[in-house]
């Protein structure tokens, strides 16, 4: 067992100075490689009595314990990742191993293809919608939760009545699996078993009934709706946390200044709380671009009607595992990612205010 | 770390001002500053109070008109989407269970679940507790290639993934996909570990290797047990998330209808009850795979909701 404690944290131990009348014989090196691999108990006492020791003793615990995580996250995660990258430049199919560089031809194949710009468009909208309702939203109910209460004499806001089992129903949907949801959403817009047509049918509305997923209009609209109520309860649980951490003196004084309650949201709840809205914005314009599962469960034919739910990323899954073009969906991948970055590059910027300590 | 305090605060918050609505009977007392803001209140609090259970009705609807519909036969379901069972027949249950596999399938994910959320936690502390504790050359560089590994989409790495997996003989295996799903969820693991153990006091590992442990054994006797708090959050984030985990089995794990798992399952019993119109077992399907969760996240909902937003928003 190591005897020493100096190896641990602090600065960092550097090679023992060497000094030139020792000796450090080529077989002395031998050991010290046989003892990093070797586990602790097994050290020879030659080595264990050495000066440097201790040294050894930290990068073999360092070595061994980096080793499986690293190389497994490597193999399976940057590995690919940067694959990626090269296959995007190549004309494989996928199913042969023989492919040739084709250069950028992938991404100028791109340009003018529609349905690639199609489902550019319908991601392009739930990045840029589904974080305004879904946030907007979130924001809304959160701030109800934590000030739509009855003013009581000690307190100048106060929460509802309740809000604990709010916030337990209102989390429902994000425990479950997106998988799930899609599949019960898909059956709650069943035009004819469907409950959304009974309903309105029942009110009288019955002029509104559709085929929801059949009609190319609206079907888009129906997956914007399916992911912000997946997200809903998730920001209201996290804003009314934030909104819940900020001091209740700062209310207090809004309101001994006759502030109302939507200026008092407007401008004490929400500067405080920026940080916050600002992550949470950009998960959710990184969750919103994904949409994956419910447009490849949820839509007809994956995408359908025509192209009218087509996401990028269910392209890109068409694209290599159906149409047999991976070097070509590998290019629509890197195309993903640019938008990725350009997005959460850009909130960054739009959303960046000084940042207020409370 | 400041999100998780916050949460906590925050939640405690919330009960305390239930605790005390509970508490105060009295009608609304005018507030200090002006009476007209009594009346403001009350209105407002109608109007909070409507939008408040209108969301009840709307985020929890769907899920019970499911497990109603669960109870009911195939053919009074396309009759009327709503209605309530005329019998308690459990028979929807046993056709799902056994006819549409729904119980083959979660038994797989639970089984792919056992290896892949332990492996997780013990790969992701181990890389984070050196990351965190110990000092030496590529350590920054170690740890930005974990954080990095969150910022970027699976979709952009599965062509070349899936061929990866092909050529060590991962594809459609067990043990390749508590691989991927461990691989692909190290990067969060061991960024919010790396956070957690920075925090924890190092004087207690010292004192440990005064008394002769290993830097193993500290690390497992001594270390782990004190990061018990940062170890349930993420554990909560990733059983969620590899429970419910879609788009890793669809592309790895495709081909053997018998090893798919229960979100696979799912899919496939919504497409083939298109075709057969037995809505009755796809309902007691969803439900089958509803309830325990929901079951689990009721009993847990204060820890499961600290778990993710600690987890999900950094």
């Amino acid at each position: 067992m190591a005897n020493d404690v100096r190896a641990v944290d602090g600065k960092p131990t550097g090679p023992a100075p060497r000094k030139d009348g020792e000796r450090t014989s080529f077989g002395d090196y031998l050991l010290f490689a046989a003892t990093l691999v070797l586990p602790p108990r097994f050290t020879p006492d030659r080595v264990r009595y050495d000066r440097r020791y201790r040294t050894l003793d930290k990068y073999r615990f360092i070595s061994w314990f980096l080793l499986v995580p690293l190389v497994l996250y490597a193999i399976l995660v940057i590995s690919p990742f940067f694959q990626a990258f090269y296959y995007s430049l190549t004309d494989w199919s996928g199913f042969s191993s023989d492919f040739s560089f084709v250069g950028m031809d992938n991404y100028e194949r791109m340009l003018d293809d529609s349905d690639f710009w199609a489902s550019v468009k319908n991601s392009l909208l739930l990045l840029v919608v589904a974080p305004l309702v879904t946030l907007g939203l979130g924001l809304f109910f959160a701030f109800m939760l934590q000030a739509g209460g009855r003013h009581k004499k000690s307190e100048a806001i106060s929460g509802v009545r309740g809000a604990k089992f709010y916030k337990i129903v209102y989390f429902f949907p994000q425990v479950l699996s997106v998988a799930i949801i899609g599949v019960v959403w898909g059956a709650m817009y069943d035009p004819i078993t469907g409950p959304i047509n009974e309903v309105l049918r029942t009110f009288g509305l019955g002029s509104w009934t559709q085929n929801w997923l059949a009609n190319p209009d609206i079907a888009m609209l129906c997956v914007l709706f399916v992911l912000c109520w997946m997200f809903i309860g998730f920001y209201v649980v996290l804003f009314s946390a934030a909104m819940g951490s900020v001091p209740k003196d700062i209310y207090e004084a809004a309101l001994l200044d006759g502030a109302s309650r939507p200026t008092t949201f407007f401008r004490v709840t929400l500067p405080l709380i920026w940080d916050t809205v600002q992550t949470g914005w950009i998960y959710m314009g990184i969750q919103a671009l994904d949409g994956f599962a419910i447009v490849h469960i949820m839509t007809i034919n994956a995408g359908g009607p025509g192209n009218s739910t087509l996401v990028t990323p269910v392209y890109l899954y068409k694209k290599a595992f159906d149409a047999g073009q991976a070097g070509y969906a590998t290019a629509v991948g890197v195309v993903l990612l640019v938008i990725t970055m350009i997005f959460a590059a850009i909130m960054m910027l739009l959303s960046r205010r000084e940042r207020i300590e409370f | 770390m400041s999100g998780e305090i916050q949460v906590t605060s925050a939640t405690q918050r919330t009960q305390d001002d239930d605790e005390a609505i509970g508490a105060v009977k009295e009608p609304p007392e005018p507030a200090p500053a002006k009476p007209a803001r009594n009346a403001q209140g009350a209105t407002l609090n109608v109007f909070s109070n409507a939008f408040l259970v209108l969301w009840v009705v709307m985020a929890a609807g769907p899920l019970v008109w499911v497990m109603i519909n669960s109870l009911r036969e195939s053919a009074d379901i396309t009759g009327s989407p709503f209605g309530w069972p005329t019998s308690i027949s459990l028979e929807n249950f046993t056709n799902a269970w056994s006819d549409a596999n729904i119980g083959k399938y979660a038994l797989n994910s639970l089984i792919i679940l056992c290896g892949s959320l332990p492996g997780t936690m013990l790969l992701g502390s181990m890389a984070a507790y050196v990351i965190a504790r110990f000092s030496f050359r590529g350590n920054r560089v170690i740890y930005l290639l974990f954080a990095g590994g969150m910022m970027f989409p699976i979709i952009l790495a599965v062509v070349p993934l899936f061929f990866v997996m092909d050529n060590f003989a991962l594809l459609d295996t067990r043990h390749g996909i508590i691989l991927a799903y461990i691989a692909y969820s190290l990067p969060f693991t061991t960024f919010f570990m790396t956070a957690f153990f920075r925090t924890l006091p190092g004087s207690v590992a010292e004192a440990a290797l005064i008394d002769g442990a290993s830097h193993t054994r500290t690390f497992f006797q001594i270390m782990l047990p004190m990061a018990k708090p940062g170890l349930i959050s993420i554990g909560i984030f990733n059983f969620l998330g590899q429970w419910n985990q879609y788009f890793l089995p669809l592309a790895l794990n495709s081909t053997d209808p018998d090893k798919a798992l229960l979100t696979q399952g799912l899919a496939e019993l919504s497409v083939n009850q298109g075709y057969e119109g037995d809505w009755g077992a796809l309902f007691a399907g969803l439900t089958i795979a509803m309830v325990p969760i929901l079951l689990v996240y009721m009993v847990f909902q204060r820890q499961v909701q600290e778990g993710l937003t600690a987890g999900a928003v950094k």
